[in-house]
């Protein structure tokens, strides 16, 4: 394994991280608060070690598929510990664990917190964790290849690991130009969410970061009760952006080349839509007896559909108390999860819509087993390997599922919370049900629990394999 | 003697080139006419176009009073039918050639209730030649004699063991260790050195002594003698098969390079614990790719010569992997040589030899025996071992009285288990096997290395 090439991927990141510092380092200026030291250390920190790093470009730069799996699950890891630094230092988490619990959580745009009351933090600290959302959001290696020109053709690998979905489309022949255009498209909605909320009333502070925790799909909120103290107007603009964070990036590329056509005929994107409505319908009819009126029961109802399934995790009210079908449909919802190729998580509509196509297929290869059938997708023929690679990754997914079932139960917790708990982390979530519902946080875990629970969302981030890589011997056998 | 060859294929060609020059009556029996074309122009020999099965043609080929039938036809079963004819009806020796892995487990089986004398497997042959050069990789060819007690090694010599211009007579105490300079390769030439021979770096020497001495003698010039670890094989044939399973025994990791899916698939049956790589051996990033960089070793198997030799030209650029390069046709050894191939391993000189082995023992009936014989020194010269049976001339008549033939050495006298490293008092007694190294062509006998 070229071992320089992926230090100094590291170390590029590492440099990418102090620069983001900058922000918060801004706000605690602006704010006038101490806490911006934290940041100015961490920074300077990152800066040392990325720099050191970086001063020498490798003169081998050859970069296999190992080599890209490795980079970016080791980059998660340490930009995640090294994110965790500026809460310690300033002291608004005491625990090592618990402040990586939360960093994790932001940077796999999980929004699972372990913080009782966000409201006493400092605002710069407040700011960091929405932004750790945005930056884990689109990805820091995508990031990375839209700034830097790697040398070598592989970078292909770096981004297949990163971003979310059984297969990554190119939107342009260079990877580069791919990254340019992706967080361009990223960076251009986040903007635009921000001048509508900071025109709706919310103050700039509040606009941004609920922002950041939107556009990565996160879901850290800057109040106890989330957004639920917003006016209704703020809750629906907030539901819409949700929803579209949730949809394939290639689609806004598309619409943006002006290709209706195709832009509008993706059936994950389709399937994507049907699926919200008609959950947002039924969850309407069923919790009108709560809040009185259809219309408040329907904007509920949406804001929560949409935050569950972008994986987003804001609440407007405590679905926790919601009639059991209605949790139950939430519960699903987490599992679907939003596209491929957007910022959301859970298992992907699309690999759901794969799924249950090879199941129909079986069922038919039963009656007529010599049957030639492949499975369509898009009008394409979906190809073998990914079909088998999907139904590996559910196996996976399962596995570690319920490995970490077994493993919070040691706490003793209701099954309820676990399940959800795992759920909402293993999908990047952040609320479940019970006692991590919306108004509930994670804290109660003990810390084994806590590093498990730190696993799932990187492994859910990461979409479990590229994780998992990292424990096999080949990977790190000389030959 | 008189010996028939069935199958006048590469192996077949070989043999009878090998057995006329040491003087045997060779009739060559082939069913096409085309390949025999060759015989009658180049080989002294008696063609006969047939099959080598029918009883008819056979008794034209004067089968009744034959020593011995070597069957090496493309057929296993025509080559086993073929020894089974001629055992039952004139009671001869026979040497058939069978590659089908799947007799393999009943090699000994066959042999014994077929009444055949020698059943020759060429890839199993080159793939345990190839397993040992890699259990000690420092050496470029590793011959074995007295089973496995006494190896002939032949490895280059290095700027870096500083033994430019040293002589022979100089080594044993420069390497504080007791090994015998069988031979030395310079160039085109080749030498049986005596005392004064001075080295110099690039040239190929070979060397007698036991394991233990060897590993020591390597150790203490400075050249790495640790087994490999690992080995990548490009091109998944019989051989590959053979050569993973006894790598997979002692232990090493195995990835085969195979460019046929559906081999790659019979592959990953046959070899479960091997990494099996669908894809082209020469596409440089998938060697790079499945980390050529990182390999102990590195065995080219591919059917064309010419890839073989270019992969092995790639890794030897791209690794420090022991490199093993596999060469069907040996019409331009010379050159190759010349290029840094690592250890080169042409299976059908290997048959041929195993197969002309067996010829020289069974010729032997006065006293002493050839055990083994390899070719050496780019096939300019040989190593025999003789096994001594019983009293003659030379038994125990110190070494220094004897008056050998010119270019021939006494490399090494193998006595109950301890392997000696003759001196001028020594003497050969009863019961030694004696390795003898010469460029004198057809010994037949222990007999054969004095002056006559």
């Amino acid at each position: 394994m070229n071992y320089r090439i992926i230090f100094y991927i590291i170390g590029w990141v590492l440099n990418i991280e102090a620069a983001f510092m900058l922000l918060p380092i801004l706000t605690g200026i602006v704010y006038g608060e101490s806490a911006l030291w934290a940041f100015v250390w961490t920074g300077v920190l990152c800066l040392a070690i990325g720099g050191s790093l970086t001063v020498k470009k490798p003169k081998r730069q050859y970069f296999y598929v190992k080599e890209g799996y490795v980079t970016v699950s080791l980059c998660w890891i340490i930009l995640s510990v090294m994110g965790a630094l500026p809460f310690l230092i300033s002291g608004s988490i005491r625990h090592p664990i618990d402040a990586l619990f939360e960093t994790v959580s932001g940077f796999t745009t999980t929004g699972a917190s372990i913080l009782p009351a966000v409201e006493d933090l400092p605002k710069c600290v407040l700011l960091w964790r929405s932004f750790t959302h945005w930056i884990g959001g689109m990805g820091v290696l995508v990031f990375l290849l839209s700034l830097l020109k790697l040398a070598g053709g592989s970078h292909m690998n770096l981004m297949k690991a990163e971003s979310p979905g059984p297969s990554v489309t190119k939107l342009l022949p260079k990877v580069h130009s791919t990254a340019k255009i992706l967080y361009g498209i990223y960076f251009a909605i986040t903007i635009l969410q921000i001048l509508v909320l900071a025109v709706s009333g919310m103050s700039l502070f509040d606009a941004i970061t609920t922002s950041f925790g939107t556009a990565g799909t996160g879901g850290f909120g800057i109040k106890n009760d989330s957004i639920a103290s917003y006016s209704p107007l703020i809750q629906v603009e907030v539901t819409v952006f949700m929803i579209l964070f949730g949809v394939n990036f290639n689609v806004y590329f598309l619409l943006l080349l002006r290709k209706w056509k195709q832009a509008f005929s993706s059936e994950e994107v389709r399937w994507y839509f049907i699926i919200i409505l008609a959950s947002i319908l039924f969850i309407g009819w069923n919790i009108q007896g709560i809040y009185g009126s259809f219309g408040t029961a329907l904007r509920h109802s949406a804001f929560q559909v949409g935050s569950i399934i972008t994986t987003t995790g804001f609440a407007t009210t405590d679905f926790n108390c919601w009639p059991e079908v209605s949790r139950t449909i939430l519960v699903l919802l987490m599992f679907i999860g939003a596209c491929a190729g957007s910022t959301g998580g859970g298992i992907k509509v699309s690999r759901i819509i794969i799924l249950l196509k090879s199941s129909r297929k079986e069922l038919s290869q039963y009656l007529h087993p010599r049957q030639v059938k492949k499975i369509h997708m898009d009008g394409k023929p979906v190809d073998r390997e990914i079909i088998r690679n999907i139904n590996v990754f559910m196996v996976i997914y399962l596995l570690i599922f319920s490995f970490s079932m077994l493993a919070l139960a040691l706490d003793g917790t209701d099954l309820i919370t676990n399940f959800t708990a795992i759920a909402a982390t293993l999908n990047n979530i952040g609320p479940g049900l019970e006692l991590v519902g919306p108004t509930g946080n994670f804290s109660l875990f003990s810390s084994p629990s806590k590093l498990v629970l730190i696993f799932d969302m990187l492994a859910g981030r990461l979409e479990i394999f590229p994780l998992l890589l990292l424990f096999v011997r080949d990977t790190w056998r000389k030959f | 003697m008189k010996i028939i060859i069935i199958g006048c294929g590469k192996v077949g060609y070989a043999l009878a080139e090998g057995l006329i020059q040491e003087n045997h009556d060779i009739t060559i029996i082939d069913s096409s006419a085309e390949n025999m074309q060759g015989v009658t122009e180049e080989l002294d020999a008696m063609p006969i176009i047939g099959n080598g099965a029918s009883i008819n043609t056979l008794l034209e080929a004067g089968a009744p009073d034959t020593n011995l039938l070597i069957a090496v036809t493309g057929s296993d079963e025509l080559n086993l039918l073929c020894c089974l004819i001629a055992k039952k009806q004139w009671n001869c020796h026979t040497v058939a050639r069978v590659r089908n892995p799947a007799y393999n487990k009943e090699i000994e089986l066959i042999k014994s209730s077929l009444g055949i004398s020698m059943i020759i497997n060429p890839e199993l042959a080159a793939s345990a030649e190839i397993a040992r050069l890699l259990r000690f990789p420092s050496a470029i060819k590793i011959d074995t004699f007295a089973k496995g007690r006494v190896e002939l090694l032949k490895f280059r010599l290095l700027p870096e063991f500083k033994l430019n211009q040293i002589t022979i007579a100089e080594l044993p105490r420069r390497a504080k260790c007791d090994v015998l300079v069988a031979g030395v390769e310079r160039g085109e030439e080749a030498f049986i050195p005596n005392g004064n021979f001075v080295l110099q770096d690039g040239d190929l020497l070979s060397i007698i002594a036991s394991p233990q001495n060897a590993a020591a003698f390597f150790r203490n010039i400075g050249l790495k003698t640790n087994q490999v670890k690992s080995c990548m094989i490009v091109g998944g044939g019989t051989i590959a098969v053979y050569l993973a399973r006894q790598l997979l025994e002692m232990k090493i990791r195995v990835v085969i390079i195979e460019r046929n899916e559906r081999r790659c698939h019979e592959l990953n049956e046959y070899l479960p614990e091997a990494t099996i790589i669908h894809g082209d051996g020469t596409n440089r990033k998938l060697l790079l790719e499945e980390n050529l960089e990182g390999v102990e070793s590195f065995v080219t198997l591919t059917n064309m010569d010419e890839e073989n030799i270019m992969l092995s030209l790639f890794a030897r650029k791209n690794s420090k992997a022991k490199l093993i390069t596999k060469i069907n046709r040996m019409s331009f050894d010379n050159i190759l040589d010349q290029l840094d191939l690592g250890s080169i391993i042409y299976p059908k000189y290997i048959t041929a030899d195993y197969i002309l082995q067996y010829g020289r023992a069974m010729q032997n009936s006065i006293g002493s025996n050839v055990e083994t014989l390899y070719h050496i020194l780019d096939n300019k010269a040989e190593a025999l071992e003789f096994c001594i049976l019983k009293e003659s001339s030379i038994v125990g008549v110190p070494l220094k009285d004897l008056r050998l033939k010119r270019n021939l050495l006494l490399g090494c006298i193998h006595r109950k288990g301890k392997v000696i490293i003759p001196r001028g008092n020594d003497s050969i007694k009863v019961g030694d096997t004696v390795i003898v190294v010469t460029t004198q062509k057809g010994l037949d006998n222990i007999q054969d290395i004095l002056e006559k």
